[in-house]
């Protein structure tokens, strides 16, 4: 009846998972109590669950990635305390088999639930603002992504309480991670919940790619795109010509697990490199899925807080294509120890050096852009430093690994695991705080506190270098990643100064949470009225925030690039804004419950497979199918937002611009 | 396809401009965007296919002392499938020019075949792959067996998930009549079954016609 499905499943003689559980359950519980106790049922429903506001939807997904970043974070704690106090003698408090479930989850909360939704979030919030429309090309399959993406994120934590997470490693690789060797729920867990969130991310990348090739604000044209949006589309692109290869290798691995397929294991003539070569096609440019739009962030952060268009737009824009496609040659260099050969190796490690050359393209533009500007060092501008000076550190260190002969002494130590940690951390992490900071006021209507998020930026920054650059000395020295004991006392001194480091970073973690908190507390004081807090270039910064569910009440004419900073350069000379212009009703998506009912079924259907319970897993399917149909029959797909309340909120917008232009005039 | 005075895919205002050209006049209409949009969910799939592909390729000789691609496929067989499967996508392009001019009867009548010979394409498939089964060649056999059981399937799936499409799209079209968003849905679904003839195709070169190669 309950397939695999027992009372074993629930760790009731582990007190690490089994208090952990108890804890979460009870804040989730907590939680709910409280919407309920408050009535915010209908508004959660209304506003945000159903919603195919890009904006509302990009939230979400922000909201989703800041709890895994906690989530992801404990486990990088635990296993730094473990490897603190279980060195000689002592084994630790954590049994290997409890170790290997943290490291592998740590890895893949951190890339898939962490990453990737803080970057889609931030996608999703500012790309139709940027190219001045109303809404993404799809809003229902918009949220149905998001949706889909936090049934995954369910149920790998749900693996915390029923049963166990895999044991293999962030990217599980075979045969350790078939059937003979890991029989366990783990790894079923693993790739059943990556599937359902990769269908998520490949809506998600169709939905973007669209819109950007598709929806723009007139006289928008490609070579006048904000440089955000430019890497958006090509982490789009790079999603939908990588993404669909990890859905077929995991497939080819539940095959395996599932129906006994031979695809690569050591029996039948199967070919376990076969799943190297795949997972890394998908692997590498996931790297840059991460990254580019980080640099976007940058690149928009650069120009607003140094006053000048950005450097080299144009070289911006091609060095983010090929990087695109450098991206796909590179993948081998993941396995340069595993035999390919001398040749080989060499092409690959010479494509990898390669790709080191657009990215310095980018680091010289950042500093260009702030060369003779008039630089304003708020939060964001210290990150984009900070990622300067780590970025490049974290990139040569990729340039020593790309060496094939390096390689050889350093691969699967923790110079690589420092190194993969430097860029990550440096480029990504860096980045979503930064664009986190610095779109926070658009999305809600007023700053946050500066004086925090500088201490956040100095906790990340300072904790990052204590905790990773040790690791790089014990690479050299021969530890080798994911060691649950430390056998060599020597090493002790550096993974103390590594744990320190971990706690700086916990400190600013704990810290973004009572920045968020006291800056809504002392909202009134750091009001954004104009919408436009820092003296933006970019259409954004054009409309109220929070903008409006449509965006612009009608949409801008866009002359040049940086339409907006053209735009209020000509109304300052001019000293008077645009005429007022013909306001007509505007036609909007409706709000869906297709997304949050889809995520159910395929919550139902993956847990049902993980646990062979195959009658609910046939139901999830047949729910699934009705309410595609369901969807599909409906009639109603727009709401029109009547013209007067467009006129109203659009003067609204024009009486507080006309202010903030007369000030602007007044001052020198 | 393109109707000139169609809503624009997000905001039906002016500013929205209605030119097709080459997408600075602002938002494109429905009609350019959502085809545009599955043509991109198409191009993903093909890239699931070329992971399947690349598959089969790297494991075709591992066949573990069992059968090989010459003792299992046989060419008529196949040459059946194949213009079950073509004629089916040719009488898929008859509906939609049906569903252009508006004509229930002939839409239904050419989506009905559509299926058919989608449906018998698939019996085919399938009683291939019971018989290979039976003689012990199923895709437990070996890593050969299971790419090709992969590869295959995978488009045996999407045939059946089109069949799946078929007859909600003859419901709809039924009961909703001939609307934008209706013939909208029906070009994504003629763009599905063709490109599955792309895949189809490319099956048939490298998995039968090289497999049957004396």
């Amino acid at each position: 009846m309950f397939g695999r499905l027992t009372w074993d499943a629930i760790p009731f003689n582990q007190p690490i998972p089994l208090i952990t559980s108890i804890v979460v359950l009870a804040m989730i519980a907590a939680a709910l109590a409280w919407i309920s106790y408050n009535r915010w049922w209908p508004y959660l429903w209304n506003e945000w669950i159903t919603s195919t506001d890009h904006k509302r939807i990009g939230v979400m997904y922000i909201v989703l990635a800041l709890v895994m970043l906690v989530r992801g974070f404990a486990d990088a704690l635990m296993m730094r305390a473990q490897q603190t106090v279980a060195v000689g003698a002592s084994q630790g408090y954590l049994p290997p088999e409890h170790y290997d479930q943290i490291f592998s989850a740590h890895g893949t909360i951190m890339i898939f639930f962490m990453a990737m939704p803080f970057i889609i979030g931030l996608i999703n919030f500012v790309v139709p603002l940027q190219l001045g429309v109303r809404d993404v090309a799809f809003p229902t399959m918009n949220n149905v992504s998001f949706w889909l993406t936090a049934s995954g994120a369910l149920l790998v934590n749900l693996s915390l309480f029923i049963g166990e997470f895999a044991r293999t490693g962030w990217l599980a690789f075979p045969p350790l991670s078939e059937k003979q060797f890991s029989p366990g729920v783990g790894v079923d867990y693993y790739l059943v919940s990556l599937q359902i969130a990769g269908v998520g991310t490949i809506l998600t990348a169709v939905n973007f790619v669209t819109t950007i090739l598709k929806i723009r604000a007139p006289g928008m044209s490609y070579m006048r795109m904000p440089i955000f949006t430019w890497t958006a589309l090509a982490a789009s692109l790079l999603i939908l010509a990588a993404f669909p290869v990890l859905t077929a290798t995991y497939g080819e691995l539940m095959l395996d697990r599932y129906l006994g397929f031979h695809f690569f294991t050591n029996d039948g003539g199967g070919n376990s490199m076969l799943y190297m070569d795949l997972i890394w096609v998908w692997g590498h440019p996931e790297v840059y899925i991460l990254a580019l739009p980080s640099f976007g962030i940058y690149s928009e952060i650069a120009a607003t807080f140094s006053g000048k268009p950005l450097f080299g737009y144009r070289s911006m824009v091609f060095a983010t294509l090929a990087i695109c496609i450098i991206s796909f040659m590179v993948w081998l260099h993941h396995f340069f120890t595993m035999g390919a050969g001398a040749d080989v190796n060499a092409v690959f490690g010479i494509a990898s050096m390669i790709i080191a050359v657009p990215t310095g393209v980018k680091i010289f533009n950042w500093l260009f852009t702030m060369y003779g500007g008039r630089v304003r060092f708020t939060t964001p501008m210290y990150y984009l430093v900070g990622f300067m000076i780590t970025f490049v550190l974290g990139g040569l260190t990729g340039v020593l690994l790309a060496m094939p002969p390096v390689d050889f002494v350093v691969h699967n130590s923790l110079f690589l695991v420092a190194h993969f940690h430097n860029v990550i951390i440096g480029a990504v992490v860096f980045g979503v705080m930064a664009g986190y900071t610095y779109w926070f006021p658009k999305a809600f209507g007023f700053t946050l506190d500066e004086r925090l998020g500088k201490i956040i930026f100095w906790c990340w920054f300072i904790g990052f270098y204590l905790a990773w650059f040790p690791e790089y000395a014990l690479g050299f020295m021969g530890a080798t990643r994911r060691l649950q004991h430390i056998a060599d006392p020597s090493w002790q001194p550096y993974l103390d100064v590594a744990m320190v480091g971990a706690v700086i970073i916990f400190a600013g973690i704990v810290l973004t949470v009572v920045q968020l908190i006291y800056s809504i507390r002392t909202r009134e004081r750091r009001l954004d009225l104009t919408g436009d807090p820092w003296d933006g270039r970019t259409l954004e910064w054009l409309t109220l925030s929070p903008p409006p569910h449509y965006n612009f009440a009608v949409l801008p004419d866009v002359h040049g690039e940086e339409a907006y900073w053209t735009r209020k350069q000509t109304a300052i000379k001019e000293a008077k804004l645009i005429d007022e212009p013909d306001y007509q009703p505007i036609e909007m998506p409706v709000n869906t419950p297709t997304g949050i009912i889809c995520a159910f079924f395929a919550s139902l259907c993956g847990f049902a497979v993980i646990w062979y319970i195959w009658w609910l897993a046939i139901l999830g399917l047949i729910g699934a199918f009705a309410i595609f149909v369901w969807y599909a029959w409906r009639d109603e797909h727009e709401h029109i937002i009547p013209v007067e309340e467009v006129r109203k909120n659009a003067r609204e917008r024009r009486r507080i611009r006309h202010e903030l232009l007369q000030e602007l005039i007044k001052a020198p | 396809m393109t109707n000139g005075t169609e809503a624009p895919a997000i905001g039906l205002t002016h500013g929205a401009s209605q030119d097709t050209g080459l997408g600075n006049r602002g938002p494109q209409s429905k009609s350019i965007v959502v085809p545009y949009g599955f043509w991109l969910f198409v191009l993903s799939d093909m890239v699931l296919f070329s992971a399947l592909f690349a598959s089969y390729a790297t494991l075709v000789h591992a066949t573990d002392g069992g059968p090989v691609t010459s003792q299992l496929f046989d060419r008529t067989n196949v040459a059946i499938e194949t213009l079950a499967l073509l004629i089916s996508s040719f009488i898929c392009g008859l509906a939609m020019i049906a569903a252009k001019r508006k004509n229930m009867l002939w839409t239904q009548v050419f989506l009905f075949f559509t299926g058919l010979f989608g449906l018998v394409f698939l019996v085919i498939e399938i009683t291939e792959f019971v018989g290979m089964v039976r003689i012990g060649a199923g895709p437990q056999r070996s890593a050969f067996l299971s790419s090709f059981f992969t590869l295959v399937g995978c488009h045996g799936a999407h045939v059946t998930a089109g069949l799946l499409w078929i007859g909600t799209m003859m419901a709809q079209v039924w009961a909703k009549g001939f609307q934008p968003h209706i013939i909208r849905r029906l070009l994504c679904f003629s763009i599905f079954w063709h490109a599955l003839d792309i895949i189809w195709v490319a099956i048939f070169t490298i998995v039968y016609l090289i497999g049957t190669l004396p």
